[in-house]
């Protein structure tokens, strides 16, 4: 796996597929076996809560656990497979100009804002209420049962050699972005997050840009 | 063995072969102690609120609120909606892994080779993700509900610069962790080795449970007090348990 920053021969103009995600919105679409999928921090330091299932049969599904253990390290990056629950190489991600992503941070709730924060937190946007009713407006019958652990793009989680978790200041900046090549035809499912309590979003959520190619 | 419960609190024992699954409802009120008997053992598990199986544990929840990769005593076991389905109360073991994840079918071949149940009978090859998802389907529930599993008894150190470190000899014969349940909670388990093992035989271990009667944490427990998180965690929990 590669920490240096790499760059993406594409071409945005090129692209098939434009969309920008407001900040605290979800968005949800397929991306085809062969189509690069780029994820594109306009305004930087947003963290883009990401999930992918097989558009085919959503039981299999992106897992942290097993794209960690398969590379042997916690930080994705360009090389980085991101593998399926079968243990399938769902996305590979091709190009970086951020440098480290992170996977085991999890998706912000109401809930675990209660916890985090303060028990009046309950009421603030988050992450999960997000994924739940672009789930519910997917309309395939998908629901909290099919949130697992998910990437959380352009965020810094680093764990200590004591086994610390600390949540860092990102990496990301205006205009950096993250590219990965479909290797099935993939559901990305997306939390522009609105966290306001930490510093994962620079306490400004801000938009991000999904693009997408042709093989 | 310090810490060992009263005969009259006890409610029974039971070993887990190695290489096995097994799953079980644990009440709110009661405490399991998983055992390893011979060292060395690694035990695969989930957590799911018996109530609502769709409440389930949740690794990134539980390290976020306690600022740590890894679960010993003091530390408890969060689920995905903000309360404690158990508390590590004692554990002489010192590290739990939770970043590690389950070996599969075609991991363990690629390691052990393959012995089929055809030829080996009982001491065919399991894997954990296939463990899991077996016990889970007398729930009914299946592959979309494996999550980000525990694995006691293994200790994954991360290096500075990411890379996941297993470190052999974490779980001496006879290290103990007791879970003690907040929460009526389905606890489902596999013993098979944890997939990052770099042991090159298929050498999986038992674990010995006992479960008993505890009392509920009172207002100096030592994981309800071991960050504001967990205190505010027991409030969310214990308003959904009004009577006790």
């Amino acid at each position: 796996m590669s920490t240096a920053l790499v760059e993406s021969p594409l071409d945005a103009s090129q692209a098939v597929f434009r969309q920008v995600v407001p900040a605290g919105e979800p968005f949800t679409g397929i991306v085809r076996k062969g189509q690069t999928l780029r994820i594109l921090d306009l305004e930087g330091n947003q963290a883009v809560d990401t999930l992918f299932y097989n558009a085919d049969d959503p039981e299999e599904r992106y897992s942290a656990t097993d794209t960690l253990r398969a590379q042997g390290n916690i930080y994705l990056s360009t090389g980085t497979q991101l593998l399926s629950s079968e243990g399938r190489v769902m996305l590979t991600i091709t190009a970086d100009t951020c440098g480290r992503h992170d996977t085991l941070g999890g998706a912000c709730s109401a809930e675990s804002n209660t916890v985090r924060y303060a028990l009046d937190k309950r009421h603030m946007h988050s992450c999960r209420d997000s994924f739940l009713l672009a789930l519910a407006e997917y309309d395939h019958g998908m629901g909290k049962r099919d949130l697992s652990s998910n990437i959380n793009f352009f965020m810094n989680v680093p764990v200590t050699p004591e086994g610390g978790l600390c949540f860092a200041d990102g990496l990301s900046a205006p205009g950096r972005y993250v590219e990965m090549r479909a290797e099935m035809d993939v559901l990305v499912l997306i939390s522009n997050c609105p966290q306001l309590n930490n510093p994962c979003n620079a306490y400004n959520p801000t938009p991000v840009e999904v693009l997408v190619w042709d093989a | 063995m310090n810490n060992t419960p009263d005969e009259s609190r006890r409610l029974w024992e039971e070993r887990v072969p190695a290489g096995a699954h097994w799953s079980w409802v644990l009440r709110r009120g009661t405490t399991l102690r998983l055992t390893d008997p011979e060292g060395g053992a690694n035990v695969a598990m989930l957590l799911y609120s018996r109530e609502d199986t769709t409440e389930r544990y949740n690794m990134a929840d539980t390290l976020k609120g306690q600022h740590t990769a890894f679960l010993t005593r003091g530390n408890v076991c969060y689920s995905d909606m903000g309360r404690v389905l158990c508390s590590i109360t004692e554990d002489t073991c010192g590290w739990h892994d939770t970043i590690g994840g389950l070996s599969n079918a075609a991991l363990v071949k690629q390691k052990y080779g393959e012995a089929r149940y055809q030829e080996h009978r009982n001491a065919y090859h399991r894997n954990g993700f296939d463990s899991l998802v077996n016990e889970l389907g007398k729930y009914g529930l299946g592959r979309r509900d494996v999550v980000a599993n525990l694995n006691l008894f293994s200790k994954i150190t991360v290096n500075e610069d990411g890379a996941l470190v297993f470190q052999p000899g974490n779980s001496k014969p006879g290290d103990y962790l007791d879970l003690r349940f907040e929460m009526d909670t389905l606890v489902v388990l596999s013993t098979c080795q944890h997939p990052l093992d770099p042991a090159p035989t298929y050498a999986p271990k038992p674990v010995d449970l006992l479960v008993w009667r505890s009392d509920p944490p009172g207002p100096d427990d030592l994981c309800r007090n071991h960050c504001e998180q967990n205190q505010r965690a027991f409030t969310n929990t214990e308003r959904l348990y009004p009577l006790g």
